[in-house]
């Protein structure tokens, strides 16, 4: 894809197309034996990258790793993990 | 048709010529004719179809500029010193957002302390925004650089600034030639831009993120646009000489033919440094004058060509970068870096207004011979009162 003089974006919805999840530094690890889907994460999350399934899952496309779920667990089932790149 | 006309009008009739369809201008001496002629004009039915839209700050004019100009109106606006400095972020997001915006800027110093008057700082400083600079010498000179200025912004999509020196040329009554509106409508088409539009059928979004991964491409964009418009520029001045037969060039050169000491100048200056050189070259001194015309793109080529000959090039500006020196210089011994080239001295001099005379002038043509004999100092202040100091 060529990048548009000034920058300009022709086609809408473009954002969805950008992984911001690849900011991230510091991953959260979910672990499903400690989640009681209380769903303070949820709550929580800046970017609503939480995903209400049975457990808390995260959609890592858009994660940036804040780590405010991890601080807001009540059962301490989030963990920040370095990520490699 | 001939008439006597000041320096802000020559550019408001430079700028009514070629009929913008947004004026965003905010008042500020000693631009304020501008925006009260371009009023006056859309008041009175000269601009019919032109919203002229008086803002309440000179960050809100360009703003507003930026606005028109990203449906894809040709727009224009005035301003000078503290005004141009309160646009500056602005400035950058015209250039960057690739709209071809023409602003005329009216010299000034910067304060504190707080000056009205003539030099050259205030376009300097937004030298790195990414607009079109060009400084005209006089009432004539910025009446149809105004006028180019739309034609070469609209080409290579980004914004140009035309400056002229406060009061020396703002407020001075000179005769220019006003060309008719057939003579400019023929030089400049109706500006019909591809990139942007206001348009449902075409939905975009103006103004983006640029993440890393696009930023430095779209900055390297701007940066062959430059490299265009240094091309472009040639072209249009041939034209409008064609057209007009008055010759624009992007550094005027006077009597450089064999010179050993070369003045090089920008802006009103530049009438008394020909003067002087003209009447020392009756008196059998080898020496010349450029004009720098185009500061940006800057006239490279043009430059190192027009000075490999001389031994000594005075480059006499109003404007100083403390810690440094002046701007011209620092560009001009930027392109000459990997060359063999004559000396280069810097001459600061006319700022806030102070009045640079022909003695003044010829004081330097003295440092530039001295310099010669081995004895010089890379940045030279003319006219400093040592009782002051």
């Amino acid at each position: 894809m060529k990048a548009n003089i000034g920058g300009i974006i022709y086609q809408p919805c473009s954002s969805r197309k950008y992984k911001t999840g690849r900011w991230r530094t510091f991953k959260p690890i979910i672990d499903k034996e400690k989640c009681i889907a209380c769903w303070r994460c949820w709550d929580f999350c800046p970017d609503g990258a939480i995903l209400k399934e049975e457990k808390a899952s995260v959609d890592y496309d858009y994660c940036k790793g804040c780590g405010i779920c991890a601080n807001e667990c009540p059962t301490k089932a989030i963990e920040m993990v370095y990520e490699e790149k | 048709m001939m008439e006597i006309v000041k320096g802000n009008e020559a550019a408001a009739i430079g700028a009514k010529l070629a009929k913008p369809d947004v004026v965003a201008a905010y008042p500020i001496t000693p631009s304020t004719d501008f925006p009260e002629k371009m009023s006056e004009y859309v008041a009175n039915g000269e601009l019919p179809t032109t919203e002229f839209v008086p803002v309440e700050s000179e960050h809100s004019a360009m703003s507003a500029c930026i606005g028109a100009a990203a449906t894809g109106a040709r727009v224009c606006t005035a301003t000078s010193s503290q005004g141009l400095e309160l646009m500056h972020e602005i400035l950058f997001i015209a250039s960057g957002m690739r709209l071809p915006i023409v602003l005329y800027n009216a010299n000034r110093a910067l304060s504190a302390p707080i000056n009205i008057w003539n030099d050259q700082q205030d376009s300097i400083a937004a030298r790195d925004a990414g607009w079109i600079q060009m400084y005209a010498e006089n009432n004539q000179e910025v009446l149809d650089l105004m006028i180019m200025a739309f034609k070469i912004a609209e080409d290579v999509l980004l914004p140009a600034m035309v400056c002229l020196d406060a009061f020396y040329s703002t407020h001075t009554f000179e005769p220019v030639d006003i060309p008719s509106q057939a003579e400019v409508d023929s030089f400049l088409p109706p500006y019909k831009p591809e990139h942007v539009a206001l348009d449902p059928k075409k939905p975009m979004t103006q103004g983006s993120f640029g993440v890393p991964e696009v930023y430095q491409e779209l900055r390297y964009m701007q940066q062959r646009a430059m490299e265009k418009a240094s091309v472009v520029i040639d072209d249009v001045f041939s034209q409008f000489k064609e057209k007009f037969g008055r010759e624009y060039n992007k550094i005027e050169k006077f009597m450089t033919e064999d010179a050993e000491i070369l003045l090089l100048t920008m802006g009103s200056l530049s009438g008394t440094v020909k003067e002087v050189v003209e009447e020392m070259r009756k008196e059998g001194k080898k020496v010349g004058a450029i004009k720098i015309t185009v500061f940006r793109p800057f006239p490279e080529k043009e430059i190192v060509n027009a000075i490999q000959n001389a031994s000594v090039v005075g480059i006499i500006e109003k404007n100083i970068s403390p810690g440094y020196g002046g701007a011209v210089f620092a560009d001009l011994s930027g392109v000459l870096a990997n060359k063999n080239h004559p000396l280069l001295l810097d001459f600061i001099c006319g700022l806030g207004g102070r009045d640079v005379t022909l003695d003044d002038v010829k004081e330097i043509i003295k440092t530039c011979d001295d310099a010669l004999e081995g004895d010089y100092e890379r940045v030279n202040w003319i006219g400093v009162k040592e009782e002051l100091l």
